[in-house]
């Protein structure tokens, strides 16, 4: 009973009082986040990258990881009460959660959404847990040719199932790549693309590209829209309990969106947003039983389905990143620049060199998702209030949190320089409609993937073929070529054009 | 010809522009063979790569139509200049700016004049809140930065702490 002795070695970690200070601050943060809109995960997790610093690395990741699956809560709140997704996966939520609302059931409908999630982030620990070992197993017969190919799958998953337009992410990928390579190559000593600059030479920090791209460019495209006026929230939550019926209805959507998410959160560039869709599409393509509301006019499944699938999905990402040390969404690789930050080089060998961390960190998931229960459905009042602070305290804040966050990451001013650099390219971005996040898995993947290529290549002796010849690698590039084409086929990308509108 | 997709359009010569910079950028050092590569190989596989995708995008947008012609827009100048010259005047007033001789001002008197810089962004600022809302970020971001989490700043001007 491996399983039992790992977690419980986890649960030690996380049970310990510092721990859980920070596992609450994070589910904290995540769910106030999540309910205020214009500010995401991504950005906020940067923001605090560098408070973390001065935390011992399991409980900066324990925080950073608590933010990102408590977002998705807050997210959900406020698709019910104010029809607003506060989290981009939360969008699906809006359409039945908000209807259950306004026929006086808000509190049937948090409660789905709540219990919803935390069965599904059970079941995502377990599974974690479970499976991770075995995929670690796997990373071992891994050679560079290998990791070249699961990069470049990654790569390639990531931007085949975002929104948007595929070359225009390829080219943000591209883009990120060559970002990653500024600075000093560590096998020849040459400073690349550095201008002379000595800051250049230590490369453009990862840090303060993503504040500014998420941090500024959101900011300053939020506040370009006309300030919309927010629905003065008047609804009454009473009667958070769901009746028998609605139980009997939500259980089955529970089950079936956990298994979605799980399943969706691995692939790269899945996670809780294309989890979300998929189990709301699911969940109206399944037969309703007579006398059912129908979807759209506040059915319970619509709110529990994607609900659960959108946390498995958050907790699934974890896998790809914790064994293989690929990140497969845009927080993941932010979790990747914090275990950086402390010397942790992601990859199979985190398991053994770090079990605590590892465990650890699993573990915290699970306790996370149980604060995260008891901070939303009784104090939902709190977070209800929060929707009416106005934005124009928001802003300035956030400006602040970047600033002062990127100054301590190197008591340098030089990173608030590029900060602003990089929140003015970020609203280009936004301008240009090309999607950001994309850039920021290439800014990190960059460096590895151009090491990898080259033992490869030097293992080889130069020949290309060695990517084909090695079936491991070869089967990973297939995928890849499977997925593009797959795209690429006019039925799917109308399909995907409206799944994601 | 017409452009049929404005940010498409836009979006093909950034790539290219930056592709075919970093691309020759990258001919300035030793290239070498696939076997032994040299710093240059994988920035300048990289940056033709995103030329070509550039030049694909930039094509397209020529050729094909959209609804609309996916306009730009207009540019929200108000808000890119005052929330980028908060960023600057908040890193100038915290370590000062050594090229031409100014002392540092530390991190309150930054905060004050980023919290009103930033609020001149969006239209019909007042002051007093304003000024409410800096003087609640300046004692927070002193707790919470400088006393709990210890991190190294210059905190008040040069002629207080000398």
């Amino acid at each position: 009973m491996e399983l039992i002795a790992n977690l419980s070695l986890g649960f030690g970690v996380a049970f310990t009082p510092i721990n859980l200070l920070y596992a609450l601050v994070g589910c904290l943060l995540g769910t106030l986040i999540g309910v205020l809109p214009g500010i995401g995960p991504a950005a906020t997790i940067a923001m605090l990258l560098p408070a973390t610093y001065a935390l011992p690395p399991v409980s900066a990741l324990i925080m950073l990881a608590g933010i990102y699956y408590g977002s998705q809560y807050g997210g959900s709140t406020t698709a019910i009460l104010v029809n607003l997704p506060g989290e981009s996966s939360s969008v699906v939520t809006c359409i039945d959660g908000h209807q259950m609302a306004k026929k006086g059931r808000a509190g049937p409908a948090l409660a789905a959404a709540g219990l919803g999630s935390f069965f599904a982030g059970c079941v995502a620990t377990v599974m974690i847990a479970a499976f991770a070992p075995a995929l670690t197993e796997l990373a071992f017969k891994f050679g560079p040719a290998e990791y070249f190919a699961l990069m470049t799958l990654g790569l390639i998953g990531a931007v085949v199932l975002a929104r948007g337009s595929l070359l225009k992410a390829i080219g943000m990928i591209l883009l990120g790549l060559l970002l990653g390579l500024v600075g000093t190559d560590v096998n020849s000593g040459v400073a690349r693309f550095s201008f002379d600059v000595p800051e250049l030479t230590d490369g453009i920090g990862f840090v303060a590209i993503a504040m500014g791209i998420f941090g500024y460019g959101e900011i300053i495209s939020n506040l370009a829209q006309r300030e919309t006026q927010r629905e003065v929230f008047d609804i009454k939550v009473q009667g958070l309990f769901p009746t028998k019926q609605d139980f009997k209805d939500m259980v089955p959507a529970v089950l079936r969106g956990t298994a979605l998410g799980c399943a969706l959160g691995i692939l790269p560039g899945g996670g809780a947003l294309l989890s979300a869709f998929a189990a709301y599409t699911v969940e109206k393509k399944i037969k309703s039983r007579p006398g059912e509301v129908p979807f759209g006019q506040g059915n319970i499944r619509g709110v529990a389905g994607p609900e659960a699938a959108n946390n498995a999905g958050a907790q699934a990402s974890f896998i790809p990143l914790l064994t293989l040390g690929i990140p497969s969404n845009v927080v993941m690789a932010l979790m990747v620049g914090a275990m950086m930050i402390h010397n942790i080089q992601p990859g199979p060998q985190v398991m053994t060199s770090n079990p605590e961390l590892f465990w650890g960190l699993i573990a915290s998931m699970w306790i996370g998702n149980a604060m995260l229960v008891i901070l939303n459905l009784p104090l939902i009042g709190i977070w209800v209030k929060l929707l009416t602070v106005p934005y124009r305290f928001l802003f300035p804040a956030i400006v602040l949190f970047c600033a002062i966050g990127v100054y301590s990451t190197n008591n340098n001013t030089w990173d608030i320089w590029i900060v602003g650099i990089f929140g003015v390219i970020g609203y280009i971005f936004h301008k240009l409609e090309a999607e950001p996040a994309p850039l920021l898995l290439g800014l990190i993947l960059g460096p590895m993937m151009e090491e990898n290529l080259r033992r490869a290549l030097l293992l080889s002796r130069g020949d290309w073929s060695t990517f084909v010849t090695r079936p491991l690698s070869a089967g990973l590039l297939v995928a890849c070529v499977l997925l593009l084409l797959i795209v690429l086929l006019p039925s799917i990308q109308k399909k995907r054009e409206e799944a994601f509108v | 010809m017409n452009i049929k997709s404005q940010k498409d359009f836009f979006t093909g010569l950034m790539f290219m522009g930056v592709g075919v910079a970093f691309a020759w950028g990258a001919t300035t050092y030793k290239i070498g063979t696939a076997a032994r590569m040299g710093p240059g190989y994988f920035p300048l596989m990289l940056g033709i790569m995103m030329a070509i995708i550039g030049l694909v995008i930039t094509f397209k947008s020529l050729v094909i139509e959209v609804e609309g012609g996916d306009k730009i827009g207009k540019w929200a100048w108000r808000p890119l200049f005052f929330i980028i010259a908060a960023n600057v005047v908040f890193g100038i007033l915290l370590a000062g700016l050594r090229g031409i001789g100014l002392p540092a001002f530390g991190m309150i008197v930054g905060i004050y004049a980023l919290t009103f810089i930033a609020s001149m962004a969006q239209a019909g600022s007042k002051f007093k809140p304003t000024l409410i809302l800096a003087t609640v970020l300046a004692v927070g971001s002193y707790l919470v930065f400088v006393q709990a989490l210890a991190l190294q700043f210059p905190v008040w001007p040069w002629f207080i702490t000398g």
